[in-house]
Order: C-alpha cells, then structure tokens, then sequence
C-alpha cells in the first residue's frame, strides 16, 4: 500500500460522505505482533520536523512577539513564552496525549479519555498509523511532535494580551486552557479510526468512531482550526476579559525591535516546514507539496501585505512584509497537503489583505486592544485558510483531492458546496468551543487569583517588577 | 570665554568635529538627545496603530572656548552642518565664568 500511496494517498476520505479531515491525524495505535513496521525515513522525517515546530517557539514565536511589544515588557514576553511551552510540555506527557488520542467512551466526539495518562502503554514499540494504510510511525515519536503542536498554540495566545497579565494567571492558564480547550480540540478534529479500518469498515462505521469535526468532513492539514483559529479565538477572550493596556490609544506602543521581529518571523517560516510538512507523518511527494506551499503561500502574503501598504497608505514596511509572512503561514496550515502550488499563491494574495483590514480598520472601529493582533492574524487567517481548502483541493483547481479508502484510494472531491459547508461547520465548531473554553477559562482565573498586573507594575513594565530582571541592561 | 551648545543632525557630527578640530578646538562633548522645533515630527504606522512622533533625534554638542574663536566656531559649525533643510539645529552661546582642569588644577584660557 505504501508504494500506491505514493500517487493518491496520504490523505483519507470517505465517498459519499464527502469528508474527512486529517492532519496530524492520528489512528489507534497497533499493538498486535502482526503490526506494520515503521519506515526508517519516516521516522527520521517526524524526528526532525519535531524539532523544527520547537524552532517556532523558542525562539521563533518568543523573538516575533518581543520585537513588537515596548521594552520594558521585552523579558516578560520572552519568559512567558518559553515557561509556558515548558509547562504545557509536562501536561501533555501527564494527560494531554491521553486527552487528545484515545478514545473518551461516550464522549468520545469531544474529547479523549485517560488511558493513556502519564503515557501508560507508550513505548518504544508502540506504533501509530499515518494517513497511508500499513504506514506506521513510532508511537513516542508522535506523541513528540504533536505535543510541540499544543505547545505552540497556547503560547501563541497570550501575544493577545501581552504588556499586562500577570505572570502568575498565565501559569495558571497554560495548565487550564489546553485541557479545557485544546485538547479537546485536538481530539474533535484529528482523532480518527486509521487508514486500515477504514478501508476495511463502512464509511459510517469510520465516521463514528472519529471526532466531531473529523466528522464533518472538515479538512484540515496541519492544524489551521485546532491551532490558529483556536488560539486567535483564546487570545482575543483573554484581551477583552483583562482589558486594554493602560494608554491604549493613548500613548506610543510603538514595537520596540523590529529587527527581532523579523528574526522571529524568519525562524517561524523555518520551523512552519515541521509544522505543515511535518503534518503528513510521511516522508513522501505530499510533504514535498506541503513544503512547496509553505514556501509559496508565504511569499505570495509577504508580497501582498507590503504592497496593499505601498498603495494605501504610501509606504511598504518591514513590520507589514513580516505580518504577511505570518498570515501566509496561518492560511496555508490547513490546506498544505491540499492545494496545488497556484492554489498556494491565490491563497497568500488574498489573506494578506484580508488581515491587514482586520488589524488596522475593524480592531481600531471595535475598540479591543488584542496586543500582538493574534486574532487579527490567526483567527482571521486561520478562518480564511480554512474556507479555502475546501476550494483549493479540488483537483480541477491543482488541488490534490482527497483520498477515499472505501474506493481503494482514489482522489475525490464532494463538490465545492458540500466541502465548503464541511469547512465552515469546522470552523464554527472551533469558534464557538474556543470561545466559551476561553471565557471559562479566563473568568475562572480572574475570579479566583485575578488576571491584571497591578496599575504600577504595568507602568513600570513587567521586566523589572515581575521578573527582576530587565532585557537590555545598557 | 564662551560654551558653545549646538544641536545638529546626527550624520553632520563627523564633519562638525573635523571643522572644529583644524580650528584647535581642544575638545568637545557630545549627547544624544531628542527635541522639536519648527521641523515638528512625523507618524510612523504599525499595523493598523499610527503614532505621532514628536520628539525627532539629534545630537547636542559642548564646546568651550576662548572668546576670540567664537566667531570661527560658529561660522565652522554653521557651514558644516547646514543641509539648507529644516531641521539643521541651533547654536545657542553663554557666557563661561570658570574652566579647570581636574587632572593639573590649570585654569580658564589655559585649561582649554
């Protein structure tokens, strides 16, 4: 099966239905003698691809993020960022896998179950199924990468209110909101019964056994709901819940490194190759179009923002050239492995100017202070990514299609409505869970240790009176 | 004797000292500053933010020197600094009562 995969496979679907969403998907792990044996380039593949998403956080994520917040909140940011990958780290091995990719019983649509707390069971002979039927990779190595992928997105939301929660509430909340939130997120959308069962069980048979968005037949490569939207959707909750920087509007919040914040930017595009061709599990032709999208969808976005800044308002800047790399990023995560390289292209050009007009018209109308425009770059494109790759996969486009195991793994594609409807009820999904999970999450925290630096310490800067330290001493 | 305070543009300062130092201006102190005048200031955008920058930088330098070289002083610092843009600075002259020199204790023309 590995070497007919090679042309059509790689990614599941299920005929009739119409669907199916896969990514970092993920299958029930073999453990029966008899089980497929992982291919060595494969597993070389997941290993590094791992490494590379650490590369977005630390320092990629932690770098972008600090260039564009004042000075004396350099530390701050730095810190947060790295202590709270560390954290969610830990609570992915405790219970997060578990969480996300077992199986929860009766609730088993939302969320997984414990089974697998403390990793009980993982080891280095456990394997799991890629997207390929008899293609496996070991267990403990994809519990690796996807924990980096839960530890990305919680760090990516607290660019929304950065400058002034306190560091004690953002602890807090990368313990809580992955379990309330992401984890189950993870699960609705890439949990699912493997290549082999379903090739050898219905279609409805395999769409029972999988997560709600997997379900829908929602479409999703490499986490544009599950990452991007979700933590656009976290972020722009915990800004609005802890409220706007004090001298929002009203004083320069200038960014106070560019420069590191196009380092930051440079190492996210690196480490997005892990994350998005990574995402395939395999080491095959469509991580290489995953590769070659990732490149091209970023190129094209950091061309168009720029240039929509050239024509409206008279200047290109290397913050707007930086942003669109971002948000080109962000679109193409979930149709990495779907569209075809101009598909790719059109992609970035749209988004660009999509999130320039949400960070720089629709913020400033709504009044909110999301401080490092997660949401207006996320969550808006992650949401525009995501519609997308319901168009863009079609193969009448360049898209790849999606591959029906019930008809031995040939390309089909339901139809632009009916996978865009796929698509949108995925996306909904995602916002309406992120948000109240947020809301939960970030209400419980104020009411209980308070989310807020107090008024001096935010005016002081966080460096110095949370930290007691400062980022340049010059 | 008189202290020379002058604010200029920052890329003028190489040129300012060099005019100074074949004049034999001894020394000259030199700070980085930020101010306003008739050139006002400019708005930078970040993302949909934009924000008036008032305060432009520049660079203030010291010179004392003897009264008979003020002139000289003026007219080189005039010259070298000048773009014919607005923006190039002033010079601002005060008297000076007293000039020592910590190292040997000399004092006012000799100190300079």
């Amino acid at each position: 099966m590995k070497i007919e995969s090679l042309k059509k496979a790689g990614h599941a679907t299920l005929a009739g239905l119409g669907m199916l969403a896969l990514t970092a998907g993920m299958a029930w792990a073999q453990e029966a003698a008899a089980a497929p044996v992982p291919d060595k380039g494969d597993t070389a593949w997941m290993l590094v691809s791992t490494v590379l998403v650490l590369l977005m956080i630390v320092p990629g994520l932690a770098l972008f993020y600090g260039g564009l917040v004042r000075s004396k909140n350099m530390l701050s940011v730095l810190t947060q960022v790295l202590v709270v990958s560390c954290i969610v780290m830990v609570v992915w091995a405790l219970w997060g896998y578990s969480m996300a990719f077992t199986s929860g019983g009766s609730l088993d649509k939302f969320v997984g179950g414990f089974s697998k707390a403390l990793l009980k069971g993982v080891d280095t002979t456990t394997v799991v199924e890629t997207f390929s039927r008899g293609v496996v990779i070991p267990e403990i190595v994809f519990v690796a990468f996807q924990m980096t992928f839960a530890a990305i997105t919680t760090a990516l939301v607290i660019g929304g209110f950065a400058e002034r929660m306190k560091f004690s509430a953002i602890c807090l909340f990368s313990v809580l909101w992955p379990t309330l939130v992401y984890f189950p997120m993870a699960h609705m959308v890439w949990w699912w019964p493997g290549p082999e069962f379903a090739s050898t069980n219905t279609a409805d048979a395999t769409v029972a056994g999988a997560g709600m968005i997997w379900a829908y037949g929602a479409l999703d490569f490499a986490g544009g709901t599950v990452v991007h939207i979700n933590a656009g959707i976290a972020a722009l909750v915990g800004a609005i819940l802890v409220g706007k920087r004090i001298g929002y509007k009203h004083e320069a919040m200038a960014p106070h490194s560019l420069t590191l914040t196009m380092v930051g930017a440079s190492l996210l595009w690196v480490g997005w190759f892990g994350f998005n061709a990574g995402s395939n599990l395999e080491s095959n032709g469509y991580a290489g179009l995953a590769m070659l999208n990732t490149f091209l969808a970023t190129a094209a976005a950091g061309i168009a923002w720029p240039a929509f800044e050239w024509l409206l308002k008279g200047k290109p800047s290397l913050l707007g050239a930086a942003s669109g790399v971002v948000a080109g990023l962000v679109a193409i995560t979930p149709a990495a492995g779907f569209a075809g390289p101009m598909g790719a292209i059109v992609l970035g050009l749209i988004v660009s100017p999509l999130c320039l007009f949400f960070v720089s018209v629709v913020k400033n109308k709504l009044g909110y202070d999301d401080s490092l425009d997660v949401f207006g770059v996320h969550a808006v494109g992650g949401i525009i990514g995501a519609i997308a790759t319901g168009i863009l996969v079609d193969p009448a486009l360049g898209g790849a299609g999606i591959v029906d195991y019930t008809a031995g793994g040939a390309a089909v594609y339901p139809g632009l409505v009916p996978q865009v409807i796929a698509q949108a009820k995925g996306v909904l999904t995602t916002i309406v869970w992120s948000g109240v999970g947020s809301l939960i999450v970030f209400g419980l925290i104020k009411l209980t240790i308070g989310l807020r630096a107090k008024e001096e310490v935010e005016r002081e800067g966080l460096d110095i009176a949370e930290h007691g330290e400062r980022a340049y001493n010059m | 004797m008189k202290l020379i305070t002058a604010i200029i543009k920052p890329f003028k300062l190489d040129e300012v000292r060099e005019s100074l130092s074949a004049l034999g201006v001894q020394g000259m102190t030199v700070t980085e500053v930020k101010g306003y005048g008739r050139q006002k200031g400019h708005t930078e955008i970040y993302r949909g933010a934009e924000y008036a920058v008032s305060f432009l930088p520049k660079l203030k330098i010291e010179v004392a020197v003897k009264s008979e070289m003020l002139d000289a002083v003026i007219d080189a610092i005039t010259s070298k600094a000048k773009t014919g843009q607005i923006g190039d600075g002033k010079i601002f002259v005060t008297p000076l009562e007293q000039v020592v020199r910590i190292r040997t204790g000399e004092t006012d023309g000799d100190a300079l």
